[in-house]
C-alpha cells in the first residue's frame, strides 16, 4: 500500500503538471490566434482532463493512507507517530488529518475534488473554465510537490517496525475532530475556486460580471464551510481544552478568521458589483487577498512562525509556502497592473445615505478587522526585528482592540439593510430607524436590572460590561430591523393572497431568498454577538472537594458524590462523579475526568457542561490534592454561550436558503426548459453555471 | 422626551460610580492582573487560563503574584517586577511604551484613516457624478445585470 500510494501521489503530480502546461499552452495559442501543427482547443482537452485524471490519482493516495491507518500499517512513519492499535476507528480515519503530511494531502485532495468539479462542469463557460482550470493546477501542482518532494506521508520506517504506534495527540481525540479540520480546509481550499475564476477573468479581460455569478455559490459554500469549520474549532476549544473559553485569539485560530473576515467582505462588496457595476478592483483584491491569506495561514500553522497552542503539525516546509506566496502575489499584481483598464467603476457612490455606502463602511470595517488580527499576530516578530525581544500580543490586546470594532460591525449589520440603493431620503431613514431605534434603547434599559452596568467601564478598567451592554442594545436594533423588513414583505404578500403572516413570510422569502437568506444569516450574526457579550460575565470557583463536600456558584450547588479510577486498552481516567442542585432540586450529575492516554503518554481534561439558554455551567477535574488525594474541581458559570451555537445553526440556514434559487427564476427556469431546448436559453445557461 | 430621559439618568450613573469607586478587592486584583499575566511554560495560555496538569510555572508565578499584591504594590509594580523577573514575554498585551505603543495606535489610527478616506471619496465622488460621461456598456453585461438584479433584488 505504501508504494501505491507514493506511485498515485507521482502520478497526480504529473497529471496536474499536464494540466498546467497544456492548459498554458492551449491558453495562449487561443489568445494570440496562431494556429500551427498544435489544435489549441484540443490541447485544452487533454488539460482538462488530465485535471480530472488527476483527482482519482489523489483520492487512491488518500485512501492508501487511510488504508494504512485502518491495518496498523507502522512501516509509514505517519501512521507510527499518529496511530496506534486501541485507537478507536473514527480516529484512525481522523488520522489522515492530524499530522502534517496527512493534512497537506488532504488539502491536495480537497483541491483535486474541487477541481474535479469545475472541470465536469466546464460547460457554464468552457474558456473562463479551462482559464480557472490552468490556474488551479498551478496551485495543485505546489501541493503535490509537497507531498511528493517535502512531507511525503509514505515514508517508510528504518531498521524495525514497531509492533504499535505512537497514537494519536490526546487532544485530537475528540468526535468534533473528526469534521472540524476537513470544514476548516473545505473553506481554505474552497477560496482558490473564485480565487481562479477571478484571476482567470482578469487575464482574460473578460466582459462583466458573469465570473461572479458562476463563482457565488461556491463563494457562498466555501464562506459556509470556513463558518461552520472555525466554529466547531471554538466548540473544540470549550470542551476540550478546558479553560473554560472558546476563543483564545491563538495564532493558529486568528489564521482561520483572516480569510473569513474578507471572504464576507467579499461576499457584501460583489453585490455592488452585480448591481451597480462598481467596486470591480476593489473585489479582485478581496479575493486574491481572501486567497493568500488561507496560505499565510497555512504557513503560520505550518512553519512554527509564531507559537501557538494547536499548531499540531510544525516543520520546516515554511520556506516553501513562503515562495509559494510570493509567487501567487506577484502573479496577482502583474496580471493587475496589465489589465487593470478592465476594472473601470460604472457607476459611483452618490450618497452616505445609501446601501452602496454602507457596503463600503461594511468592507472597511471587516478589513480593518481583518488587519487587526495580522496586525496582533505578527507583531510578536515585528517587535523582535524592531527591539531585538518578543512580546506578547493576546486576549487583553484584541479584547481592547478588535471588540469595538466587531461592535461597529454589528451596528452596521443593522443599518445596511434600512438603506435603499443609491440614495435614502432622510424621510426614509427616520421612518425605517424609528422602530429599531425604540427596541435598541428598551433593551438598553432593560439589561441594567438583569446586572449588565455600562457605567463599570468608568470606575474600572474592564471594559467587558460596557461593550456587552452596546451589544445588547445593537442586537435589539438589527434584530429588530430584520424582523421588520420581514413583516413588512409578508404583509404586502398578505394582502394579495389572503395567506396566514407566516406562509406569507416563508413566501416572501422563497421569491427572494437570496436577501432574506441574508438577513437570516444577519440574524444568526447577532445571537453569536449575544453569546459572545456573556463572556463579560463570567465566574469561576475552584476547590478540593472530598466525599459529600458542596461548592456553590450562581444559582447552583454542586456536592461531591464520588472520585475514582478506570482504565480501558487507549486511556485511563481518573474522573469524579458530581451532583448539581438549584434551590434544592437535583438538576443534573456531571462527571469530569482527567484521561491519560497510554500510548502518547499525555493527559487530557475531559469537561463536564450542563447547558441551558442562560448559562452554562462548565466543570473541569483540575487534578488531585497531593496531600488527601481529592479531586479538585474547578467550575465555571459562563453566561450565554448556547446562543453562539444556536446563531450558528441560524447562520448555517440562511446561508443554505440563500443558496436556493428563487421561486419566480426556478418557475421561469422551468417555462424556459420547456420552451426552449436545454442548455440553448440564456437562463438556463446562467443558472447552470451557478 | 429623550432630553428628559438623558437627564435622569445622569445622577443615577453618578451615583452609582461613586458607589462601585474602591470595591476592588485582593481577589479581585488577582484576578484583574492574572489575567493580563502569561503562564511561561511554553504553553501559550493566560496565567489563570493554564490548566495544563503538572504546569512547573502556573502555580510559582500564582503565588508570586498573590505575594506582590499582599505586599501593597501598585498594580503596574507588579507588572514591572514580573517583567524584570521573566522577560516581556510574561505581560499578555504589550506594555505602553516606546515601540509598543505602535501596536496600539496603528489599528484605530486606521480605522480613522479608511472612516476619514471613505467619507472623502464619497463626497468627492457626489460632486463629480453630475459632470461624469455615461460608461460605454456591452449589450450582454446590461442584459445580464438586468437580470441579476431582477432575481436578487438586495
Amino acid at each position: 500500500m505504501p508504494a501505491f500510494g507514493s506511485f498515485a501521489l507521482v502520478v497526480a503530480l504529473l497529471l496536474s503538471a499536464w494540466n498546467l502546461l497544456a492548459g498554458g499552452v492551449a491558453l495562449r495559442l487561443l489568445a494570440t490566434g496562431s494556429r500551427g501543427a498544435i489544435v489549441p482547443e484540443r490541447l485544452a482537452e487533454t488539460a482538462r482532463r488530465a485535471g480530472i485524471a488527476s483527482f482519482i490519482a489523489v483520492s487512491c493516495a488518500a485512501f492508501a493512507l487511510v488504508w494504512a491507518a485502518f491495518t496498523n500499517d507502522f512501516r509509514l512513519v505517519y501512521i507510527l507517530d499518529h496511530s496506534n492499535r486501541a485507537l478507536p476507528w473514527p480516529y484512525k480515519f481522523a488520522a489522515l488529518w492530524s499530522g502534517q503530511e496527512g493534512s497537506l494531502l488532504l488539502w491536495a485532495w480537497l483541491l483535486a475534488g474541487y477541481g474535479f468539479v469545475l472541470r465536469l462542469r466546464h460547460k457554464v463557460d468552457v474558456k473562463l473554465t479551462a482559464y480557472a482550470s490552468t490556474i488551479l493546477a498551478g496551485i495543485q501542482v505546489f501541493f503535490l510537490l509537497l507531498v511528493n518532494v517535502a512531507a511525503t506521508p509514505f515514508s517508510l520506517v528504518q531498521g524495525a517496525v514497531p509492533p504499535d504506534g505512537n497514537g494519536l495527540n490526546p487532544l485530537l481525540q475528540y468526535p468534533e475532530m473528526v469534521i472540524h479540520p476537513p470544514m476548516l480546509y473545505l473553506g481554505y481550499v474552497g477560496f482558490s475556486v473564485p480565487f481562479a475564476f477571478a484571476l482567470g477573468a482578469l487575464m482574460m479581460r473578460y466582459p462583466g460580471e458573469k465570473w461572479i455569478h458562476i463563482t457565488r455559490r461556491w463563494t457562498m459554500v466555501t464562506w459556509l464551510f470556513l463558518t461552520v469549520g472555525i466554529f466547531l474549532g471554538m466548540h473544540w476549544a470549550y470542551n476540550v481544552l478546558g479553560w473554560g473559553g472558546y476563543w483564545g485569539w491563538d495564532p493558529v485560530e486568528n489564521a482561520s478568521l483572516m480569510p473569513w473576515l474578507t471572504g464576507t467582505a467579499f461576499l457584501h462588496s460583489v453585490m455592488m458589483q452585480e448591481k451597480r457595476g462598481m467596486m470591480k478592483s476593489w473585489n479582485v483584491w478581496l479575493i486574491f487577498s481572501t486567497f493568500l491569506l488561507s496560505i499565510l495561514g497555512t504557513l503560520l500553522t505550518r512553519s512554527g512562525l509564531v507559537s501557538s497552542v494547536h499548531a499540531f503539525a510544525q516543520s520546516s516546509i515554511g520556506t516553501w509556502f513562503w515562495v509559494f506566496l510570493v509567487i501567487v502575489l506577484a502573479v496577482c499584481l502583474f496580471t493587475y497592473i496589465l489589465h487593470r483598464d478592465h476594472l473601470k467603476t460604472e457607476h459611483q457612490l452618490e450618497s452616505l445615505a445609501s446601501r452602496e455606502s454602507s457596503f463600503a463602511f461594511n468592507n472597511l470595517v471587516l478589513l480593518l478587522a481583518c488587519f487587526t488580527v495580522l496586525w496582533g499576530t505578527l507583531f510578536p516578530i515585528l517587535s523582535e526585528f524592531v527591539q531585538g525581544n518578543k512580546v506578547t500580543v493576546s486576549a487583553p490586546f484584541y479584547n481592547r482592540v478588535a471588540v469595538p470594532v466587531g461592535v461597529f460591525l454589528l451596528f452596521l449589520t443593522g443599518i445596511g439593510p434600512l438603506l435603499a440603493w443609491r440614495s435614502t431620503s432622510l424621510r426614509s431613514v427616520r421612518k425605517n430607524f424609528v422602530v429599531p431605534g425604540i427596541a435598541a434603547l428598551v433593551v438598553a434599559i432593560a439589561v441594567i436590572p438583569l446586572g449588565v452596568h455600562p457605567w463599570t467601564i468608568f470606575t474600572t478598567d474592564h471594559e467587558g460590561a460596557f461593550y456587552a451592554w452596546v451589544t445588547f442594545a445593537l442586537a435589539g436594533f438589527v434584530a429588530t430591523a430584520i424582523f421588520a423588513e420581514f413583516f413588512r414583505g409578508a404583509r404586502v404578500i398578505q394582502k394579495h393572497t389572503a395567506q396566514n403572516l407566516l406562509s406569507s413570510a416563508v413566501q416572501l422569502t422563497r421569491r427572494n431568498t437570496r436577501r432574506y437568506g441574508g438577513y437570516i444569516v444577519h440574524f444568526g450574526v447577532v445571537l453569536i454577538f449575544i453569546g459572545i457579550s456573556g463572556q463579560a460575565f463570567n465566574r469561576s470557583v475552584e476547590q478540593t472537594m472530598g466525599y459529600k463536600q458542596t461548592m456553590n456558584i450562581g444559582p447552583y450547588q454542586i456536592e461531591c458524590m464520588d472520585y475514582s479510577q478506570d482504565t480501558n486498552a487507549n486511556y485511563d481516567s481518573t474522573y469524579a462523579i458530581l451532583n448539581v442542585y438549584r434551590d434544592g432540586h437535583m438538576v443534573t450529575q456531571l462527571d469530569p475526568a482527567i484521561r491519560f492516554y497510554q500510548a502518547s503518554q499525555q493527559p487530557a481534561t475531559i469537561v463536564a457542561n450542563h447547558s441551558v439558554p442562560l448559562w452554562d455551567l462548565y466543570v473541569v477535574f483540575a487534578g488531585t490534592d497531593p496531600q488527601t488525594g481529592q479531586p479538585v474541581i474547578k467550575a465555571f458559570l459562563n453566561p450565554l454561550v448556547m446562543w453562539i451555537w444556536i446563531g450558528l445553526l441560524v447562520t448555517i440556514f440562511g446561508t443554505a436558503v440563500a443558496l436556493f434559487p428563487n421561486l419566480t427564476a426556478a418557475l421561469a427556469a422551468q417555462r424556459s426548459r420547456v420552451s426552449v431546448p436545454a442548455g440553448h436559453g440564456p437562463v438556463a445557461a446562467g443558472r447552470a453555471g451557478d | 422626551m429623550s432630553r428628559v430621559i438623558r437627564f435622569a439618568l445622569l445622577p443615577l450613573l453618578a451615583v452609582a460610580s461613586v458607589l462601585t469607586l474602591g470595591t476592588a478587592d485582593t481577589q479581585a486584583r488577582f484576578n484583574d492582573l492574572g489575567h493580563k499575566l502569561m503562564c511561561m511554560c511554553g504553553c501559550n495560555q493566560i496565567l489563570l487560563e493554564c490548566n495544563h496538569l503538572g504546569c512547573p510555572d502556573a502555580a510559582k508565578e500564582s503565588q508570586e503574584l498573590r505575594a506582590a499584591i499582599g505586599t501593597g504594590e501598585s498594580d503596574t509594580a507588579v507588572m514591572e517586577a514580573f517583567q524584570a523577573e521573566y522577560g516581556p514575554t510574561v505581560l499578555a498585551a504589550p506594555w505602553l511604551s516606546r515601540f509598543n505603543i505602535v501596536a496600539w495606535v496603528v489599528p484605530p489610527a486606521l480605522l480613522l484613516l479608511g472612516l476619514f478616506g471613505t467619507f472623502a471619496l464619497v463626497r468627492k465622488w457626489r460632486l463629480r457624478a453630475a459632470a461624469m460621461p455615461a460608461v460605454a456598456d456591452d449589450p450582454a453585461s446590461r442584459d445580464l445585470r438586468e437580470r441579476i438584479r431582477k432575481e436578487t433584488e438586495i
